[in-house]
Parts: C-alpha cells; structure tokens; sequence
C-alpha cells in the first residue's frame, strides 16, 4: 500500500513478524536438537539445550534399534506401514476422484447432483459416526488389523475430497470443447484422457499433496483398526512414548518425530503452494 | 446446467449399455460406495445409539436411555465444558492472531514467502507429532519451565499440564499454534482482494493506515471470518489426535473432549451403544453449527446470483 521505507513503523512491523516466526518455529528447532542429543544430557538439563556432543546414533536407534513392547525394529516397519497405505490410497483416491469430478461437472447424468451432494457430506461428517460400522464391516471382510483394510477405508473416504477439489476444476472447463469432441465420436475415456488428463496437472497435483498429507498424518482409523505391527506410525508414536513412559528416552524419541513428520514436512518444503491451494479450496466449499 | 448429451436422458439401447458398461461402473460405483457408506453408516451408529449394546452391537430397543446415561455421565460433562471453553478460546485467539498475521505480511514486506510458510509449516505435520512435542516443551519437568529454573529463575512456574484447573489451555496453546495459519491464508487471500479504488479512495478522504483497515478493508474480509470460524469450529468439535497426545485427557479427566468420551465409551470400556450415542450427540453439535452455516450460505448465494 505504501512505498518501502525504513520507518520506524516499519522496523516494528519486520521485528514483530520475526518475533513470531521465531515463535513457530521454536517447537522444530527444539526438537531437531533434542534428537542430537543423548538421553543422559537431556535428562540432566532440559528439553531446550543446545547439544553438548552430536548424538547422530539417535537416529539410527530411532529408525532400527529401540523396542517397543517386546519388538525391537524402531520405527522403520511403522513407516513401511504407513507408506504402503498411503501410497495406494493416495493414487486410488485420486484417480477415482477425478474420474468421478469430470463425470459430475462434464458429463451430466441422472441424479448427478443428488450423489455428488451427498458424497461431499462426506467432508463433515465426523469419522466417529463411522468407527464402528467400519470396525464392523472390516471384521466381516477378514480386512480387520491388516493394510489393505486401512487403504480401503481411506480411499473410499478420501473420494469425498477429491471428487471436490477435481468436480470444481473441472466446472471451468468449457461445456464446447467436450460438445466438439462427442461430435467426434469421442467417449467418455477417450475425451478424459485426451482432453481433461492433460489439463488437470494443477488440481491433480493439490489432490495428491492433500490426500497423502492427511492419510499419513490420519490417527483415529490407524490406531482402531490395527494393532501392534499392523500400526502406521502415528500411532506406534503413540504406543512408543507410552511404552517408554518409565525411562524416558528423549534424543531417540525426538528423532522418531523428526523421522515420522519428514515425509509431509518435504512435500509441503517441496508443494507448499499446492498445499496451501488444497487447505483454502477444502475450506471454501 | 446445460445438459449436454447425458447418456441416461435418451435411455439407451441395451447394446449402448453393454458397451458402456466401463464407464457407467467407473462413474456409479466410486461415487454409489461413497454415499452409501455415508449414509448407512450413519443411520447404523444411529441404530446402535438406541440398542442395549455392550462388547458386541445386539438388536433390542433401550430408547433414550444411552442418551440420558452419556449426558449424565461426569465424563461428558466435563469434556462438553472443555468443548465450550476450548472451542470459543481456540477460535477466537486464532482468529485474532490469523488476522494479526495477515495484516503484517500484508504490509509488502520482504520474505514474505519465506514468513508465510513458517506460519503454514506447523498444518502439513501430524496432531500426534506436535502433540507429543508441546507435551514436552510444557512438561514443567523437563521443559520451559525446566529451562528458566536452570537459568537462575527457580520461581518461576508454568505448569498448566498438569494443573487440573489450566490444562486444557494447553490445548489451546498447541492448536493454536498448529492452525491458526490456515486463518492467516484465508484473511491474506481476503486482504489481497480488496479493491484498490476503495482503499484509494479511503487514503484521498485522508484516512489513515489504521482507520483504513478498521474502517474500509477489515469490514470486507466478514464472509471470510465466518468461513474460518466454521472451519475451527469443526476442528475444535472432532479434536482428538492432539489431545490424545498432549494430556490424553489428563490430568484426570480435565482435558476430557468429546471425541475421546467416545473412543473411551466404544473401545476401552466396551460400551458400544453409549460410545454411539456419544457420537451422535458429536455430530449434533456439530450440525448446530454447520445447519446456520449452510443457511447463511444458501441466503448469500441467492443474494449473489438475484444481483
């Protein structure tokens, strides 16, 4: 609004945002310390410290060593698991997703709008309205305890979204350039994917940021439907500070954190914008 | 809505079916899944809700009473209490703060980039994992309040994890810090749309950097402020990760919140059909607020398209 002069309002205003930032982010930079510092040294100072010896073996602890309950493999099988039920998930959910948004934006059918209503219900609904059906239907399916049940549940809930963020792309889409291509005698795969797919990198790409950074961050189902080894991380972080409540392990503990938030801590380094387009797109439905 | 061609107006023949039968299955089953495990789903937790359920869901009707036994409970009690306190203090300090935000970065600034993704960093990482971070930093026995006591401080007291009375503002603390970027983006986004003649014209009529947001920019940015509210207030309303890994309800049951009223209820103490009661009464208040919000939007859209 104004031209950029060195006021003194000014160098309030550049002190007062640092001040803040410094704020948000305290809780990273504490944390990255404290995974290079032993447990002994944290244990005798604080959680706030600057690290007295670079303990870089915390991460291999981390990621291999330490034991919860009886099993002893760190937190590499948790983040194995919750790769293979994020990945698949992601992909599937999206695809389905965008299929289904070009079906109800360009292809109009009978009860299109009643169904697409419906499916973004899906983005209020609590999932404790679903916790029990699904421990219920997962049972019945033999998919109780296992990944591929996890993926199911999170594809099947994550199409509410992106059914919404690919449907509102795709509205913009003008109605004649699929009128031309049916005149063609195009179909409906050809015209997805000769004419939508090559337009949709934008959205698809917000779709993927935003369903692999809820799906790996998602507790509720991961620590209800699974236990033990089955677990996606964030619950075994859970399990983890639980299991070591006793002997507090501090550096190793923060290093399974740091290692756990790395995945959607990169993407959001690497997609932010996308990531930001998703959060406001998700808000203003 | 311009209909164009839709395969289902000119009921094809059995042989267009046949052969469309990839894309009526691609089409009907994803989207058929979808609703209908919305829908069933939630008239089963409904129907649990009014069953005898313990261990396992049985048939049988017990009309309100897991109703009036959850309501009665202290547990809810306590975690409705929560609820009002923590979602209005949540919503109103992130608002401000998002606000607050917005308005400095809106200042042409430079890193503007850089300062907006430290704000939005805390939303790409798990409740669980800040959780279990701010449950450390406000552990008065190994975090800040350690710190300052090392420092030479030995007076100085910040224990409000596990201070019965105080806990639950540490909720509010970690939530805030972890969301109320989302508000900063929305308000910057509000900020940024604001038509330069008005603010122009406020600056000809001598209005001042201050009085011009207060008056002219600020009152433009209202349908926004809804929209965030509702969004937190959602948040707030299912809020379970991050208590979960904050004071998982602690100390006690000070921390207690709905959502963990109802996970306890369904799978600690195999109660089904109140845990389903418990989520149901969830999602009422969840509709109290979400039913206004769809109305007002209902109201603004037609305003919007009869202008």
């Amino acid at each position: 609004m104004r031209e950029r002069t060195f006021a003194p309002s000014r160098l309030l205003i550049y002190l007062v945002v640092s001040l803040i930032a410094a704020a948000y982010l305290a809780p990273l930079v504490v944390v990255v310390l404290n995974s290079l510092r032993t447990n002994e040294e944290i244990a005798q100072a604080s959680m706030i410290g600057w690290p007295q010896q670079w303990a870089w073996s915390n991460y291999a602890r981390a990621w291999s060593g330490f034991c919860v309950a009886e099993t002893c493999a760190g937190i590499r099988p948790y983040m194995l698991n919750s790769a293979l039920v994020t990945i698949p998930a992601t992909i599937i959910s999206t695809l389905l997703g965008a299929i289904a948004g070009y079906a109800v934006s360009l292809w109009r059918f009978r009860g299109d709008n009643w169904i697409y209503g419906i499916v973004t219900l899906g983005l209020f609904l609590p999932q404790q309205m679903r916790l029990l059906p699904w421990t219920i239907v997962l049972r019945d399916i033999g998919l109780i305890n296992t990944l591929t049940g996890l993926v199911l549940i999170h594809t099947i809930q994550g199409l509410s979204f992106t059914t919404l963020f690919c449907r509102n792309y795709y509205v913009a889409i003008p109605h004649e350039l699929i009128r031309a291509a049916r005149i063609d005698g195009a179909g409906f795969f050809r015209i997805f994917w000769r004419i939508i797919l090559p337009l949709s990198a934008p959205i698809l790409i917000v779709t993927v940021i935003w369903q692999f950074t809820h799906i790996w961050n998602e507790f509720l189902y991961g620590v209800t439907f699974t236990t033990g080894q089955q677990q996606p991380v964030t619950a075994a972080l859970i399990a983890l500070s639980a299991a070591i409540a006793d002997i507090p392990q501090h550096g190793v503990q923060s290093a399974a954190v740091i290692i756990a938030a790395l995945p959607t801590l990169l993407i959001y380094l690497l997609g932010g914008r996308y990531f930001v387009r998703g959060l406001t797109a998700g808000a203003v439905k | 809505m311009t209909d164009i061609a839709s395969p289902a107006t000119g009921r094809p023949a059995l042989s267009g079916v046949v052969g469309r039968l990839p894309e009526y299955l691609m089409i009907w089953v994803p989207l058929l899944l979808s609703a209908a495990h919305l829908i069933s789903f939630s008239l089963w937790t409904i129907w649990i809700s009014f069953t005898p359920s313990t261990l396992v869901p049985v048939t049988g009707w017990v009309g309100m009473r897991n109703y009036t036994a959850v309501l009665a409970s202290r547990n809810w009690q306590i975690a409705f209490d929560n609820l009002l306190l923590f979602g209005s203090a949540f919503v109103l300090l992130s608002l401000v703060t998002g606000l607050m935000l917005a308005i400095l970065l809106d200042q042409r600034i430079r890193g503007e980039n850089v300062l907006r993704s430290i704000f939005l960093y805390p939303l790409a990482v798990s409740f669980v994992v800040t959780g279990t971070v701010w449950s450390w930093l406000l552990n008065p026995g190994i975090g800040i309040q350690k710190l300052v006591h090392d420092l030479g401080w030995t007076s100085f007291r910040f224990d409000w994890l596990v201070d019965r009375d105080m806990a639950i503002w540490t909720i509010v603390i970690a939530a805030i810090w972890q969301s109320s970027g989302f508000a900063m983006a929305l308000f910057l986004a509000g900020l940024r749309s604001v038509d330069a003649d008005i603010i122009k014209a406020a600056q000809i009529d001598g209005a001042g950097p201050v009085r011009t947001y207060w008056r002219v920019i600020l009152p433009t940015l209202w349908p926004i402020t809804i929209t965030v509210i509702v969004v937190q207030l959602q948040f707030a309303i299912s809020a379970f990760d991050l208590v979960r890994a904050l004071t998982n309800g602690g100390p006690g049951i000070a921390t207690q919140l709905p959502a963990l009223v109802v996970y306890d209820l369904m799978f600690q103490r195999s109660q089904l059909g109140r845990g389903a009661a418990a989520a149901v009464l969830m999602l009422l208040i969840l509709l109290a607020v979400l039913l206004p919000y769809a109305a007002w939007r209902y109201v603004q859209r037609r305003r919007a398209t009869h202008a």
